[in-house]
């Protein structure tokens, strides 16, 4: 068993075949790409593979101790390179091809037009406990 | 400790009821209705003939069960037909569980969750929190295998290497629920070897053993890992040694070498020498040839090369390391330990770095990471 983070990126990751914003999709299509989210976890609930997911706010503050008694310092140099993660998803499977296997799918969620929006999902395996190996 | 009898006991009591025709999926259920009735009612100890109770009350659960969807008139035929409760053979219908839960045709995370609950005699709730999962999830896991396998008829064996490998999985997943899952490996592993008479099923076993008796020496109480050659060998569980070299030499006996044998046999070794120094390392190179010709497996090779490098010094030990697949995982940290044993700190420091950043556990990732920085610390002088 292995367990992967599904990360869902605003900006920071190569862009998406069908990069229409969602602010500028019709209201039909919203409710189907959220429809999709939904399905694909109830999904992966049956298959025993779901371990939890959430969606984050778009914007975040980089946060960074500036030494004893200051203010930290927030989101300085930063913001213009800065990789917005929208969402996540925690999946405890397999083996890393189905892991990108679901991953592949996710990112065939629909867009603008009804179209999979083809978007990088970025797949980070957790760390864990090796298995035990003779030393 | 009437959770661990409880437990023992399952597996038979379910085998009873699918031998008097009972399916799988509905036994389980019974059986898993019936402990938590036990639990209710042996609060001032076990009755007599706890096995008998307990086969009796998941008998009762089963006709509850059915009654609830069948006609009265099948319920009636059903009270007719029960059978007396009574002695039955359980040995085998035990081990049959086993192979039912170990089956090919399930995922190995499918497989691990069914044997637990249905050999294990875990709930679902128990086995959820050990692998941080919502109970839901491996509720519809285990439902799902046990669906998986229901068309498998119950007289069919299976491979003893697929329920070794799932008990191997189960050990090395450690715990972090209440139950601890590389004791309870052990203990079902225990149960295999009983019920068959095969030289690998110990040899898992006596690995499983001497790794265990380890495990106190393993870890700083703050999580940071402690190489074998710097554990305090007198936290080592002398019992849990004596027996896995016990088990393991009786194994070893049969003449039949199988790779787990053969990786007990080299932590025997290990747990053989009262201080590091004392490791016998050539022995353990002979292991390591053994065992790669049993498995090719590209981590036996890199431990080997480690071996290499004790009993013939760092440079034989870079030399065989050289034969091994550069994207390893550990591969560097190896490299990195050999080289600074021949005094190209340099080097040692750049490997430890390369090794911290692609390390698989974090307490790894920190003890790697300290490592180069404590290099660097003696090149600056």
């Amino acid at each position: 068993m292995a367990r992967y983070l599904l990360l869902k990126h605003y900006r920071g990751a190569p862009e998406a075949v069908n990069p229409v914003p969602m602010d500028q999709w019709s209201p039909e299509e919203v409710r189907d790409h959220v429809r999709f989210m939904a399905d694909f976890a109830d999904r992966l609930t049956d298959t025993g593979e779901y371990v939890d997911s959430h969606a984050l706010a778009e914007e975040g503050t980089f946060v960074r101790y500036d030494g004893e008694g200051r203010p930290p310092v927030t989101d300085g140099p930063f913001a213009e390179t800065k990789d917005l993660i929208a969402g996540w998803m925690m999946i405890d499977v397999d083996s890393y091809e189905r892991a990108l296997t679901l991953a592949g799918e996710l990112s065939a969620a629909p867009g603008a037009g009804g179209r999979p929006i083809h978007e990088w999902i970025e797949v980070r395996p957790f760390l864990t406990a090796p298995p035990t190996i003779a030393e | 400790m009437n959770e661990l009898l409880l437990r023992e006991l399952t597996p038979a009591v379910i085998g009873v009821l699918v031998r008097r025709g009972v399916d799988f999926a509905t036994a389980e259920d019974a059986v898993q209705e019936a402990l938590v009735q036990a639990v209710l009612t042996w609060a001032d100890g076990p009755p007599d003939d706890p096995r008998g109770w307990l086969i009796t009350v998941a008998w009762r659960k089963f006709l509850d069960l059915r009654r609830a969807e069948v006609s009265r008139r099948d319920r009636e035929q059903a009270v007719d037909a029960e059978p007396p409760a009574g002695p039955v053979e359980d040995v085998d219908d035990t081990l049959r569980l086993f192979f039912l839960c170990a089956h090919p045709s399930l995922t190995r995370a499918s497989a691990v969750a069914l044997t637990l609950r249905a050999v294990g005699g875990l709930t679902t709730r128990q086995i959820a929190a050990a692998w941080l999962v919502p109970e839901a999830t491996m509720a519809q896991r285990i439902s799902r295998a046990r669906r998986r396998v229901e068309g498998v008829r119950f007289e069919q064996p299976g491979e003893a290497s697929t329920v070794r490998r799932v008990l191997y999985l189960i050990f090395n997943e450690g715990y972090t629920g209440e139950v601890d899952l590389a004791a309870e490996a052990i203990r079902l592993t225990r149960q295999l070897a009983s019920l068959t008479d095969d030289a690998e099923t110990r040899g898992l076993l006596a690995l499983m053993l001497l790794h265990h008796a380890r495990r106190p020496a393993r870890i700083r109480q703050d999580g940071s890992l402690v190489p074998l050659a710097d554990q305090d060998r007198s936290r080592w569980d002398t019992s849990l040694i004596t027996e896995g070299v016990a088990v393991l030499q009786a194994a070893l006996a049969r003449d039949r070498l199988g790779e787990f044998q053969a990786q007990a046999a080299i932590a025997a070794l290990h747990a053989d020498a009262p201080r590091a120094e004392e490791t016998d390392w050539p022995q353990i190179v002979d292991w390591y040839d053994e065992l790669l010709r049993l498995t090719r497996s590209p981590v036996v090779r890199l431990n080997r090369a480690v071996a290499i490098g004790e009993a013939d010094g760092p440079a034989a030990g870079l030399a065989a390391l050289a034969a091994v697949d550069a994207g390893l995982p550990r591969r560097a940290a190896a490299a990195a330990y050999l080289h600074e044993k021949t005094g190209d700190l340099a080097n040692a420091a750049r490997l430890y770095a390369e090794a911290a950043r692609s390390a698989v556990t974090l307490p790894e990732r920190h003890h790697l990471a300290e490592q180069a920085a404590r290099i660097r610390q003696t090149l600056r002088g």
